[in-house]
């Protein structure tokens, strides 16, 4: 190959490599099952995720979501994926070029989509677009959410449980609402089952940073917290615990590979049912506007991952809680319920949603306070 | 008093892969050439050393890839800065974008693969006092290595005819000619000591520091190693100090955090940089002295047929 040909071979790497990648992923077409079924073209569905596929984390379980759909509606779906989206400019030019090559629904997996998601959508009224963990709708944009709070109050239990030192540790990304939920969630879960429990946060002001991840877990374990979990994407904290026997409580993906022996139970995330409803709502043309905020009766979240050593008393008591919220009996955020500082936040019942999505506190057996700036 | 024990543990983890590629950088930098491309080197150092480690289960064998790796790299950059004589702040940046991207597709099938267990690091005997042993002597050996070739480098650059040579060539590379010192040869030796700086500072932070792969592990820490140099005025001791104060303060905002003081995250987040800065900079006020340490020829191309 000739110095051009190198050139022009390098210039190609970096482009595949750098910036986005997209990758068409059409289901190969099988023997058509109903001949009326093949004769329609497939529904091309858009996915944008804000960060690399992955083995685990967010991103990696609205793939998982995405093939199961894929899956499920075989022949009558193709779907596109483009990875590595950042929030911002660059994401409404992703969305708009998906809409303009003809997907017809279009998923758009990141809180910071939201505005690019609204303007595209205005442009592009026959295309149907879902936003998840937003709060803004439009006639064609819908919006998604989980109540991960649901998994982490269980995942409270099992941790207050085992912590042999009563100092739980969180490492938390920005103080916005949802991780908030989930933070009192899980001191909530842990003081359940031992009131003595006491949970510290790192804050790391990123999603992702492995190395800042693994630092922030080391500084928790060193300051007496032998379960960690976190709330970032990547499996540092979980690897950081297994490396100094210590415990640890996954979140997003299953981690047991990176802590075969630290991690006590993992909350996850499931997208794939709902992914396979909507797409089948859009080629039934019954898809409408109806956002969702699905918890564990959902199936968005569950607790997978049990470690052996959890007692079976205590696996029992997590699963019979697991039962109460899925028949609607339990809500993790039930009154009295005091803040920090002992001023009561809930005198009795239930939280409201509107109370939920502005949570801006930490509940007690929270030590420290809520950094200023969130939101 | 066992906190602070802790605390020093975590800067010199924390400081050692700065440490590392900052070194690489000012022997580049002493030399008269700028390569921007460190995040990249030290991205693709990275995922060779993980894969290495992951497929033959030693961990020297992945640090020693991980070098051979940047060293790789950085025959890339002088083939292009001094071979063709390319602008060395585009061609940085491109090796800085080219790594990002070459590594991200290379670690595809890595991604969520554990590395075997490692026997603990640390001097045998000393690691097990209180306090003192966790602090100091249960390192993994590399980050004593990074201290000593502090040290060597140091007394390299101002107590040898060698340090002498490469600090000519980065200061005038006309009158180094003259004298008939081989002016670009000086300098690719000096891109590949640079390269092989960042590949272990890479390869440590796959395989000792995280340990794990995942797209964009190093997260900028190869920028922050570069402006590290040109805050410590290209000093090796100032390097050093700049290096673990990053590091340093990094783990004080954790630390605090989890002691429970209040702090707004945004400062939380800008606080390590601003140290760092504002301590370098107090060092380094004085404007003869920059002048001074500053390569003169920092950033030129050298032809020595014209």
């Amino acid at each position: 190959m000739h110095a051009l040909g190198k050139l022009i071979a390098l210039t190609a790497m970096i482009a595949m490599a750098g910036g986005c990648g997209k990758k068409e992923e059409s289901v190969p077409k099988p023997e058509p099952v109903k001949p009326a079924a093949a004769a329609q073209p497939p529904l091309k569905v858009g996915f944008v995720y804000v960060s690399p596929v992955g083995d685990a984390g967010w991103t990696a379980q609205h793939n998982a979501g995405r093939e199961q759909m894929a899956k499920a509606l075989g022949p009558r779906v193709s779907t596109t994926l483009v990875e590595k989206v950042p929030e911002g400019a660059d994401a409404e030019r992703v969305i708009r070029d998906l809409a303009q090559q003809g997907h017809k629904l279009i998923f758009t997996t990141s809180f910071g989509y939201m505005n690019p998601t609204l303007k595209v959508a205005d442009e592009f009224k026959g295309v149907n677009f879902e936003h998840a963990t937003g709060y803004k709708t439009a006639p064609n944009v819908n919006t998604y959410n989980a109540r991960f709070y649901e998994g982490r109050y269980l995942a409270g239990m099992i941790a207050g449980r085992m912590s042999k030192t009563g100092t739980l540790g969180y490492v938390a990304a920005f103080p916005i609402p949802e991780v908030l939920q989930g933070i009192n969630a899980f001191v909530l879960g842990a003081r359940a089952v031992n009131p003595k429990v006491q949970l510290r946060v790192v804050w790391i002001s990123t999603w992702y940073d492995p190395g800042k991840e693994r630092d922030a877990a080391n500084t928790l374990m060193g300051q007496g917290a032998d379960v960690i979990t976190h709330h970032t994407d990547s499996t540092a904290v979980v690897a950081a615990a297994e490396e100094k026997k210590k415990m640890a409580v996954a979140y997003h993906s299953n981690m047991a590979k990176f802590g075969p022996t630290a991690q006590l139970v993992a909350v996850t995330h499931h997208w794939g049912n709902y992914y396979t409803h909507r797409a089948q709502a859009a080629l039934d043309n019954t898809w409408k506007v109806a956002p969702v905020w699905g918890g564990i009766s959902e199936g968005f979240i569950k607790l997978e991952g049990y470690s052996d050593k959890l007692p079976k008393e205590l696996v029992e008591a997590v699963k019979a809680r697991e039962s109460e919220l899925m028949s609607g009996k339990f809500h993790p955020f039930t009154g009295p319920i005091k803040s920090q500082d002992g001023k009561e936040i809930l005198a009795s019942g239930p939280m409201s949603n509107d109370q939920l999505q502005a949570m801006n506190y930490y509940v007690e057996g929270v030590i420290g306070k809520v950094p200023v700036g969130g939101n | 008093m066992e906190a602070i024990g802790t605390l020093i543990a975590f800067t010199m983890n924390a400081g050692t892969p700065l440490l590392l590629a900052a070194i690489g950088i000012l022997i580049n930098e002493r030399s008269g050439v700028v390569n921007l491309g460190t995040e990249g080197m030290m991205l693709v150092a990275a995922v060779v050393g993980f894969a290495v480690t992951l497929n033959t289960g030693h961990y020297v064998a992945g640090l020693v890839a991980g070098g051979f790796a940047g060293v790789l790299m950085a025959m890339l950059f002088a083939a292009l800065v001094i071979g063709l004589r390319a602008n060395q702040f585009a061609a940085g940046l491109a090796l800085a974008l080219f790594g990002a991207g070459v590594s991200a597709f290379i670690g595809l099938a890595l991604q969520g693969e554990p590395l075997p267990t490692r026997s603990p690091d640390g001097v045998p005997l000393l690691r097990n006092l209180p306090i003192v042993g966790p602090a100091l002597f249960a390192h993994h050996w590399l980050v004593y290595f990074a201290l000593v070739l502090t040290f060597a480098v140091s007394w390299f650059l101002f107590r040898t005819r060698g340090g002498l040579i490469l600090r000519a060539v980065g200061e005038s590379p006309e009158s180094a000619h003259a004298l008939g010192h081989p002016v670009l040869r000086v300098r690719c030796l000096a891109l590949a000591f640079g390269g092989a700086c960042a590949g272990l500072a890479g390869a440590y932070m796959s395989t000792i520091y995280t340990p794990l792969w995942s797209d964009g592990l190093v997260a900028g820490r190869g920028w922050i190693a570069l402006a590290l140099v040109t805050f410590a005025t290209w000093r090796p001791g100032r390097v050093l100090l700049g290096a673990y104060l990053f590091g340093g303060v990094t783990m004080l905002q954790f630390y605090l955090q989890a002691q429970g003081v209040e702090v707004a995250t945004q400062w939380l987040a800008m606080t390590p940089y601003v140290a760092t800065i504002v301590v370098l900079v107090l060092i380094s006020r004085n404007p003869r002295w920059i002048r001074l340490n500053m390569p003169a020829s920092l950033g030129k191309s050298f032809s020595p047929n014209v």
